[in-house]
């Protein structure tokens, strides 16, 4: 191709007007940018501060000694892996299947289903994690039908617990492993699947050499997204853990409310941001990112 | 496929397809309508209609995909009617192809032979014989996305045929395709069927790629066969106007007259050697089946029937003039001359009179509405 000539006619001033374009843009962005700045970096960015203080304000890795001498911590960390496991692979079978019937169904009935789905994700995690205690609890709904149909005698305890926090948190967790699972299934062209069928394949072969993988990265998305909020997750074990399941966050809350001690909570929530983002980092090198969290509606 | 000494399975014939009294409908909507079918072994059949017409219904009855309300289906002497899909043992191209995005070129041709346990080491052999007959050899490693759209329509092929299935469906496969090389698929499909003698029953709404991939042609329209025969057969002699629009171009007179004798106007109609349908009532004319006379040159052999008009209308076609004639008797016939006759001044300037010829094969009669 031949060079561009520099001045051409009016190349001077076409090149003004595509850099003013582009001011233009950027003066667009530019509230967000201040906005995110304002509550996002800047916190954090003290946070990470703090983390590295004495109360002093002295320079110190004592926060993150503690963190490694404590075994308190460890159990929080270890506690909080086991729960957000727990609940993305069970969000992953919940998943899975209701995303797979909603996939299957008519567009229009899918939508209408669709709500009930989404219709939770619009209420406020407190209400339903209070709706949950109101189900679980010792003279709740569930134990006073299980009592009264004669599958139990005795209350079983179904919150304040790791089984309750797990339920309450499959339910919040749902919808983002619905929402993605659902996109990528919808894209699946129905000849695939007719495809694998007309060359011999029986319905479980057609799903586990056609329509698993092609919907894996639905999976890969909703099961990160999953696994990573789980992790920040706070109502959720404060309200149904009873105060025995003390996830990552409920670890640092009860750092500042009961001791004060901003370091060692700085420190631990420094861990955390560092462990998502790793997640995050990794999870970005076997998918886009933009894929992961524009699964949403 | 070049066969190898130590491939000595026979070759596979066709397997012979009977379709009775099918019948599909939508709600109210009747996509199939009692359709009767004998596709012959080792044959090439087009079902050849508009969109809409059930073409497609009847080829997704035959894989197994749509379950009509009633009739009867066999390949061979098997009844595969309520047969799955998955059980019927017939390859298929699909019209998006339906290559599987995660598998590569040789994962997909090997898939239905992974599915039938064939030993790693022949479905290899057999894979790459048969990437060799669609003439994409050394493709096996690449991805499904790299390969261009004609690349995919053989890949589709080649994973249709290679487990040698007794019967091959079609659907729109070369639609995706533009046009270059859609016609030399078409000619490449027709010798790779000749080769096999695989029965290959195709789906299409292309004319052309019916006229030339096919033995026989049937033409649907609303849920049924309309008529049923070669090419030949079809272009020439279409049994209903709605074929004779649907294939090729053709404009219709009005003729009256019975039993052996018809008539254009006032001019009787030379049939020599050609007994029309009973109660015919339009004449069917060819643009490219009409002889334009030279001004003055002496008339042709007797057989032939000769009409007289003026010429409205010369259109420039590139490969052809297409010339607009006003007839004497009434009524607008085209008439087709190549633009090599073109260019001698074989083509009457508007204005001018005309005298078109046309031999008692060069015409067909048949019932339908005027206009």
């Amino acid at each position: 191709m031949k060079a561009l000539a520099a001045e051409g006619p009016n190349a001077t001033e076409l090149g003004r007007d595509a850099r003013s374009e582009r001011w233009m843009l950027f003066g667009l962005s530019l509230p967000a940018l201040l906005l995110v700045g304002l509550v996002v970096v800047l916190p954090i960015a003290w946070l990470f501060l703090l983390s590295f203080q004495t109360e002093g304000g002295a320079f110190t890795l004592a926060n993150y000694q503690r963190l490694i001498d404590q075994p308190s911590y460890r159990r929080i960390l270890a506690m909080t892996f086991e729960i957000s496991l727990t609940v993305t692979a069970m969000c992953i079978v919940l998943g899975y299947a209701l995303a797979y019937l909603l996939a299957q169904l008519p567009r229009r009935v899918a939508g209408v289903l669709m709500l009930g789905v989404l219709m939770p994700f619009w209420t406020s995690i407190l209400v339903r994690t209070y709706a949950w205690l109101v189900l679980l609890q010792r003279d709740g709904l569930i134990n006073v039908i299980g009592e009264h149909l004669g599958f139990w005698q005795k209350p079983l305890a179904l919150v304040y617990n790791m089984e309750g926090t797990v339920v309450g948190l499959v339910h919040i967790m749902l919808p983002f492993m619905v929402l993605p699972l659902y996109n990528s299934m919808r894209a699946i062209d129905r000849d695939y699947v007719r495809g694998a069928a007309n060359l011999g394949a029986g319905p479980i072969q057609v799903f586990w050499h056609v329509y698993l993988p092609l919907s894996r990265p639905g999976l890969f998305a909703g099961g990160t997204i999953t696994f990573i909020l789980c992790l920040g997750s706070y109502v959720t074990p404060a309200v149904l853990g009873g105060g025995k399941i003390v996830m990552a966050a409920n670890g640092i809350a009860g750092d500042v409310e009961l001791y004060f001690s901003w370091g060692p909570a700085s420190a631990f929530g420094v861990v955390l941001l560092v462990i998502t983002l790793t997640i995050l980092f990794t999870a970005s090198r076997f998918a886009r990112l933009d894929r992961i969290f524009g699964g949403g509606a | 496929m070049t066969p190898s000494p130590t491939d000595a399975r026979p070759q596979q014939k066709g397997l012979p397809i009977r379709v009775r009294q099918v019948s599909k409908t939508y709600g109210r909507a009747v996509a199939l309508d009692q359709v009767d079918l004998d596709v012959q072994s080792g044959e090439f059949l087009t079902l050849l209609g508009p969109s809409g017409s059930g073409k497609t219904t009847l080829l997704m009855v035959l894989a197994g995909f749509v379950r009509p309300n009633q009739g009867s289906l066999h390949f061979g002497e098997r009844d595969v009617l309520r047969l799955a899909p998955h059980k019927r043992g017939v390859g298929m191209v699909f019209q998006s192809y339906a290559l599987f995005p995660h598998l590569t070129v040789a994962e997909n041709i090997a898939f239905p032979l992974k599915l039938r346990r064939v030993p790693r080491p022949e479905a290899m052999r057999r894979v790459e014989a048969v990437l060799d007959l669609v003439q994409l050899p050394d493709f096996g490693g690449r991805g499904v996305d790299a390969l261009s759209g004609g690349q995919r329509q053989r890949v589709a092929l080649a994973r249709a045929i290679v487990f040698e299935p007794g019967i091959l469906l079609m659907d729109e496969p070369l639609s995706a395709l533009d046009k270059q090389l859609r016609e030399r698929m078409q000619i490449e499909l027709r010798a790779l069927h000749d080769r096999l003698g695989i029965t290959t029953v195709c789906v299409t709404h292309d004319q052309r790629e019916a006229l030339t991939m096919s033995n026989r042609i049937a033409v649907i329209d609303r849920g049924s066969i309309i008529q049923l025969g070669t090419p030949k057969e079809i272009y020439d002699r279409p049994s209903t106007r709605f074929v004779a629009d649907f294939i090729g171009e053709s404009t219709f007179l009005p003729v009256t007259g019975s039993g052996g004798t018809f008539r254009l106007g006032a001019q009787a109609l030379k049939l020599e050697g050609y007994t029309p349908p009973p109660g015919a009532n339009l004449l069917m004319l060819r643009p490219e089946r009409l002889a334009l006379l030279p001004e003055g040159a002496p008339g042709p052999d007797p057989r032939y029937n000769v009409i007289t008009g003026r010429v409205t209308d010369i259109v420039y076609q590139g490969e052809s003039v297409l010339v607009q004639i006003r007839l004497d008797d009434g009524g607008t016939v085209a008439a087709r001359v190549s633009s090599a006759r073109a260019a001698l001044g074989a083509v009457p300037v508007p204005g001018a009179s005309a005298r078109l010829a046309f031999a008692p094969e060069d015409m067909n009669l048949l019932c339908g509405e005027a206009g």
